[in-house]
């Protein structure tokens, strides 16, 4: 059974349909992000997940659970932090691990867990007089309380500086070598690259892209392209002497390659074309070229509520 | 329901620990009272009582009407001896204008015992001796207290303690002795209302806007124990308050406050209805400005109409009836019954209404309040 089964979610705020008929499972022990710009609908699905949200139609399973109407039992087993967790100002990280103890009926040894997260060197600062990535850990650490088997982070590096980033990373490479699901909604895809084992990337409530990044990369991708530096003499000489495709613009030839041969073609092409060139590369679409191509180039950076 | 006391005593600690740390919390749980006490008390009670004119008209012709005038006498005679303080009585004739001779003699206090005293008190019918004064002033106070204490005495001496002799105030005076003995419970009403008000208004709004009401439904704590959490710490504080209150109203400024379990049940009841309030009115209102306009518009009518400073009988009718929909009212009232005129039956009214007053809103709180979105 996956740890999170989701068909033909929909939810809608007055006229915005926020989340379009997603469909996705995530295994047991998987990191699974998804990816997109802001107001995508990331936000509204991993809320829906935890039972914070009610949805419109479709279905949503938790460890077999319906989150919203088994809300009680989801929660004794899954770890949630809110997108820009916030606790009360005045609790120390220390009073706060016992606390969520108590609340949830568990032993806990809150110095053991402060380690975890490596925050045992503010374990006694008042929540306020925290930093935003300490906070962030203490958000990890109340999460994992309740020992869950599938934990929700909304966003859990937005805003922290690179530093604080790393040590987040850090602990929820941690969380799957422990064997839980990780669930995380991000826009930074260097974090999902950097994290996930499969990414699904929203946009508009809807998943336009689903799997490994390589994956991805290589289905929405356009493949091996090779760039050198030249003028209009060289794109003519390379259209009119071989069937390779290429374009120019800005003292860029771009030549697209569909295997090796091509390569080699292009390069003797080249060569034979007396024109002047330099600074030749090869590359290929990246998860950044990929997801900027899917979301829309002006919404990569996008604006506005989830 | 999944109720747990330990989860809700688990919550206790933290907010509680928290409303300390926080200075603001601090200030206005501990020192806040302090300073209304001390501030009203300066005002109201500074120079002590003076001598004072209190003018009698007698319209009783039997002899119970001037057993009342000897006994008001044998309480309250200091017109020989102008040094001390006290009340000196003058008698009035039977035949003028109480009111117009009052005014005559620019004084305000005075009482008539009317005309068929005697016959109705020999009768066992119920009269009333009519007290005349003037709220402001802390000689009016002194005047209702004298007369409260020989009507007293008269009504213990009537047939089987029945009351049949009562005071009709005029004009105003509903405390006894000093203004400082009603600003007591006034003011315990007043932190009462103030401190959880404010805290869960705000609270109800920034919680949401942080989301830990979020956080919080991913946890085992129920709406229930959470506010009942709260109900707890803002009884503990209105206790804190009212001894602090107390000690100074009695160490320093003399009040006369009677001790007694009456008190404790309008100290839980208190918080427990302005907990609930609290919580209710920041339902309404989705960000902490509009949730603190809200919770203005509903708390300072009560603090400043329901008997915090002034007594509502010194208030014109039309605020009076305002009073009476304020819920704070009937707290300060049934405190008064119960620390000042010791007057039980008339406080059970007061702790029945806000009893179920408070089940009402606690009920509709936890019920609107939510933790999670649709």
């Amino acid at each position: 059974m996956p740890a999170i089964e989701v068909s033909g979610l929909k939810k809608k705020y007055g006229d915005i349909q926020a989340v379009d008929g997603t469909s996705f499972s995530v295994e047991e022990g998987e990191v699974f992000s998804l990816l997109g710009p802001n107001g995508a609908g990331k936000t509204t699905t991993i809320e829906i997940l935890e039972g914070l949200r009610n949805k419109d139609s479709g279905t949503a399973k938790v460890l077999g659970l319906d989150p919203w109407a088994s809300g009680y039992e989801l929660h004794k087993r899954i770890g949630v932090i809110p997108q820009g967790f916030k606790f009360l100002d005045y609790p120390t990280p220390r009073e706060a691990i016992s606390y969520y103890g108590a609340l949830f009926g568990k032993k806990v040894d809150p110095d053991e867990l402060l380690r975890r997260v490596i925050l045992d060197d503010a374990s006694n600062v008042w929540f306020q007089n925290l930093s935003g990535g300490q906070k962030q850990k203490l958000g990890m650490a109340l999460s994992l309380v309740n020992d869950p088997q599938v934990i929700f982070l909304d966003e859990p590096t937005t805003g922290l500086d690179p530093q604080a980033r790393r040590a987040v990373w850090e602990v929820v490479r941690k969380l799957k070598d422990e064997g839980r699901t990780v669930m995380l909604t991000t826009h930074y895809l260097e974090e999902a690259e950097e994290l996930a084992d499969r990414v699904a990337i929203m946009k508009h409530g809807k998943i336009v892209a689903m799997g490994t990044t390589e994956e991805i990369e290589s289905r929405f991708g356009s493949g091996q392209r090779m760039v050198v530096k030249g003028g209009d003499d060289l794109l003519k000489y390379l259209r009119e002497n071989t069937r390779l495709r290429a374009e120019g613009g800005a003292g860029e030839v771009t030549i697209f390659l569909r295997d090796k041969a091509d390569a080699m073609v292009a390069l003797g092409a080249i060569e034979e074309s007396g024109a002047a060139w330099e600074d030749l590369t090869v590359r290929r679409d990246s998860l950044e070229d990929v997801f900027l191509k899917l979301v829309g180039e002006s919404e990569g950076i996008g604006e506005g509520g989830e | 329901m999944r109720f747990s006391l330990s989860r809700t005593m688990s919550d206790l600690k933290v907010y509680g620990r928290s409303s300390l740390r926080s200075r603001e919390g601090f200030f206005f749980t501990l020192v806040f009272p302090v300073i209304l006490i001390l501030l009203f008390g300066a005002i109201f009670s500074g120079g002590g009582v003076s001598q004072s004119t209190v003018y009698v008209q007698n319209n009783d012709t039997g002899p119970v009407g001037a057993a009342f005038v000897s006994a008001l006498n044998s309480t309250s005679n200091y017109c020989s001896n102008g040094s001390s303080a006290g009340l000196c009585l003058r008698p009035v004739p039977m035949d003028v204008n109480f009111s117009q001779y009052l005014s005559s003699k620019s004084a305000s206090d005075g009482i008539v015992i009317p005309a068929n005293f005697s016959l109705a008190f020999e009768s066992g019918q119920e009269v009333n001796v009519t007290v005349f004064g003037n709220p402001s002033s802390t000689t009016s106070a002194v005047v209702s207290g004298v007369v409260a204490e020989v009507v007293n005495g008269f009504n213990v001496r009537g047939a089987a303690g029945v009351h049949h002799v009562g005071i009709a105030s005029r004009t105003a005076v509903s405390s006894n002795y000093k203004y400082i003995d009603f600003l007591v419970p006034g003011l315990i009403g007043f932190a009462a209302l103030t401190s959880p008000m404010f805290a869960m208004v705000n609270m109800s709004s920034t919680y949401r806007r942080d989301k830990v009401f979020k956080l919080l439904s991913l946890t085992p704590l129920t709406k229930t124990e959470w506010l009942l959490s709260k109900i707890i710490w803002y009884v503990c504080t209105t206790v804190v308050s009212f001894i602090l209150m107390t000690a100074v109203g009695v160490y320093v400024f003399g009040a006369h406050i009677a001790l007694n379990w009456g008190i404790g049940i309008f100290l839980l009841l208190g918080p427990f209805f302005f907990v609930s309030l609290g919580m209710l009115v920041g339902t309404v209102s989705n960000t902490p400005e509009a949730a603190s306009v809200v919770g203005n518009l509903v708390t300072f009518p009560m603090m400043f109409l329901s008997g915090t400073f002034f007594p509502v009988s010194s208030m014109p009718k039309y605020l009076q009836a305002v009073a009476h929909v304020l819920p704070l009212y009937y707290m300060i009232d049934g405190l008064n019954e119960v620390m000042i005129y010791g007057n039980f039956e008339a406080a059970y009214i007061d702790m029945a209404l806000l009893l179920a007053i408070s089940v009402v809103v606690f009920a509709l709180a936890v019920k609107f309040f939510r933790w999670r979105e649709d």
